[in-house]
């Protein structure tokens, strides 16, 4: 008789107290984050020919195809860095946001399947997806990294400064940022469907709305300008670039407001895909 | 119910509603516009035409206020018609969904396979695939390093381990599921039919796992099935559902009767007149009209009395070596023996005729039986004709008070005579 007066080890009731974030739980699936992972990276490029060369190819030519673009034929200022460089350090951390933000949206409809059939705590999916994104980040950043040393050593215009050193900063605000508009697209996606629609296209649209494919300083100092820098991934490309190839400046001011976006959204995500994911299954 | 047992799960007035209909547009646009229509009292415009209205209170009660304890190492079988909830019930245990009212509560981990293999990656190789199932099911690494072993001995694929699983027959994706789940450290363990799918040798190695690791690790089951006879073998305890409630709950044997909706008939005497025929190729020949047993006003017998059964019949053709067939069977129908009566009769289109039968049934064991009266005429290839075939009289036959237990899950329906010395 003593058993049954003690509490319960688990209690499942209806409703989720609005920040019941039980992360305690989340850490004790650490191993089905990881395996998540792994799983991703070895049955990503399995059956190709290229294999894991592709971990770099896309971030090349659509580099490439930028310079030429942009570069050669519009001519846009890179404020006197070598543009190949530059479009390279705008575009991979733009890449990495714009995957983390694309692949954690579809969490609920890519794993209905299995959500369908067995718990663990769902924001086990989005983490995993999140985290093989900064795999993929490191290993073009690698990338960056060799075209970076050739062009110093040849000489050319770039100069390291001491911001490069925000860098692991930098990641962690766009692992942030990616995880908790994806998780709110992905909350809203179990029932409408337009916003799988509206991410791809979004983004592309939300890439010219920043300074990927042009400076900031190219925008002058106007109201266009303050609009852009608004958009918490603006300040993130330029301290990149200022950082590592020494051109434009640290926008202290957006880079508070955009921190500030960051957790605001990171934090209406994980309440709003809490809300959602114990009854999900029901209405997906 | 024991009360010095632990109760590892008490679920209390769990109910869940559904929503009838179809669930918003589907499209953020068709629920505005929805909206819009509503504040202004218009017809919806997404509302298919001639498509019946549900109104916000027309929901469906998949679970209708269950109440179930369950005790430490118990093996709970489950049952009910499709639709009765036991799915349902199953998805709110493993947390897939969540409930409208009521409360669950559990002391320990839980499993579930509510599917085999649950996100097994077809890329992967086996052995990729039983640390990911195994993580997904609620293991940590260090626990599968342990157990892997076992697992791939028990999945009998040692030999593919290293394949990818997309290149497996369906039976050995099956079995290596199955092994992954089968070795969880959980207390408690959710089964929703798995065992459907691996041929009966591998069934077999799985139910014996399961009470294994019931009896000796004191892990309770629940276990949802239609295959009675795994429910009979795996089961200690078994509940019925119906319409999103439980209607019975209690011994195995007599919640499957409820289940099969048995409704026994204890009179020992029958009008077979206009009874449905059972499996007739060419219409009835000989009527069976009534049945009896002879000088008795009850169907309970001892082993050791003989059964004396009466029959009368009219010919509806004219017959020669008319035989007779009496099929004993079990309550949910499972055949246990057959007794015969040859070349008894012979007689002309029109005529009635009657004859007494005894039937020695001290080979069976205890239990309720029912049995199928059969003639027919054997032809000259051995087979038979059936003339009429109709469900007969049931029996009972009862416990004596010195007689053992039988133990008829591993000792069989038939008592043979005792052992002689020679």
């Amino acid at each position: 008789m003593k058993e049954k007066k003690n509490k319960y080890s688990v209690c499942i009731k209806p409703k989720n107290r609005l920040l019941e974030l039980n992360l305690k739980e989340v850490w004790q699936y650490k191993d089905l984050i990881w395996l998540f992972v792994q799983r991703d990276f070895k049955t990503k490029y399995k059956q190709t020919i290229l294999g894991p060369l592709w971990f770099i190819i896309q971030p090349l030519f659509s580099t490439i195809v930028y310079t030429l673009i942009f570069g050669t034929i519009a001519g846009l200022s890179t404020d006197g860095t070598p543009s190949f460089l530059f479009y390279l350090a705008g575009n991979v951390p733009w890449l990495f946001f714009s995957t983390a933000l694309q692949n954690t949206s579809n969490t609920f409809v890519t794993n209905a399947n299995v959500f369908g059939k067995v718990y663990f705590p769902r924001l086990v999916s989005p983490i995993s997806t999140v985290i093989t994104c900064i795999i993929n980040f490191l290993i073009q950043f690698g990338l960056f990294l060799v075209v970076w040393l050739c062009f110093f050593f040849s000489g050319a215009n770039v100069s390291l400064s001491w911001a490069a050193a925000l860098l692991p900063l930098l990641i962690v605000q766009m692992a942030l940022l990616g995880f908790g508009v994806g998780i709110i697209i992905s909350a809203l996606t179990t029932k409408y469907r337009d916003l799988q629609v509206l991410v791809t296209f979004g983004v592309s649209l939300w890439m010219y709305l920043t300074p990927v494919v042009y400076t900031a300083s190219s925008l002058g100092n106007g109201l266009f300008y303050n609009a852009v820098m608004c958009n918490p991934m603006s300040p993130i490309i330029e301290i990149m670039r200022y950082g590592w190839l020494g051109s434009g400046s640290i926008p202290w001011l957006f880079w508070g407001i955009s921190w500030a976006v960051t957790l605001v959204v990171l934090f209406l995500g994980i309440i709003i895909f809490n809300k959602v994911e114990k009854n999900f299954m029901d209405t997906v | 119910m024991d009360s010095e047992k632990d109760v590892i799960l008490k679920i209390s007035n769990l109910k869940k509603r559904y929503r009838l209909g179809v669930i918003g547009g589907g499209t953020l646009m068709a629920d505005i516009q929805s909206w819009w229509a509503r504040i202004r009292k218009k017809e919806d415009p997404n509302a298919k035409i001639g498509a019946k209205t549900y109104g916000k209170n027309e929901t469906f009660m998949a679970l209708d206020g269950i109440d179930l304890t369950v005790y430490k190492g118990e093996r709970l079988g489950i049952i009910g018609h499709n639709g009765a909830g036991k799915s349902t019930l199953l998805k709110l245990l493993s947390r897939v969904t969540g409930p409208t009212e009521g409360e669950i509560g559990l002391n320990g981990r839980i499993s579930s396979m509510l599917e085999v293999g649950t996100g097994f990656n077809p890329e992967l190789t086996g052995r990729e695939n039983i640390y990911l199932n195994g993580a997904i099911l609620g293991m940590t690494k260090a626990e599968v390093d342990k157990k892997i072993d076992q697992i791939i001995e028990f999945s009998e694929c040692s030999k593919f381990i290293d394949t990818p699983v997309k290149r497996y027959s369906s039976g050995m994706y099956v079995k290596l599921a199955f092994a992954v789940a089968a070795h969880l450290d959980s207390e408690i363990l959710v089964m929703d039919e798995v065992l459907a799918v691996g041929d009966m040798k591998f069934q077999q190695k799985c139910l014996n796992k399961m009470s294994e690791v019931s009896k000796e690790e004191g892990r309770t089951i629940l276990y949802v099935s239609h295959n009675m006879s795994t429910i009979r073998q795996l089961c200690s305890r078994c509940v019925v559902m119906d319409h999103g409630k439980i209607v019975f709950d209690g011994e195995v044997e007599k919640a499957i009767e409820k289940y099969l909706d048995i409704v026994s008939n204890e009179a020992p005497y029958l009008n077979l007149e206009n009874e449905p025929r059972l499996s007739l190729n060419e219409g009835i020949k000989v009527h069976l009209l009534e049945t009896a047993y002879v000088d008795r006003d009850n169907i309970r017998f001892s082993k050791k009395e003989k059964q004396v059964v009466r029959l009368k019949w009219k010919n509806e053709a004219d017959v020669s070596n008319l035989c007779l067939r009496i099929e004993v069977l079990k309550r949910d129908r499972t055949p246990v023996a057959t007794a015969m009566l040859y070349d008894f009769y012979a007689g002309k289109n029109g005529d009635c005729g009657t004859v007494c039968v005894e039937i020695d049934v001290s080979t069976l064991i205890p239990g309720q039986y029912t049995t199928i009266y059969t003639m027919f005429q054997k032809d000259s290839k051995g087979s038979t004709v059936n003339l009429d075939n109709v469900n007969g009289l049931s029996f009972e036959i009862v416990q004596e008070d010195d007689d053992i237990v039988w133990d008829e899950r591993n000792w069989g329906s038939i008592r043979l005579p005792d052992l002689k010395i020679k």
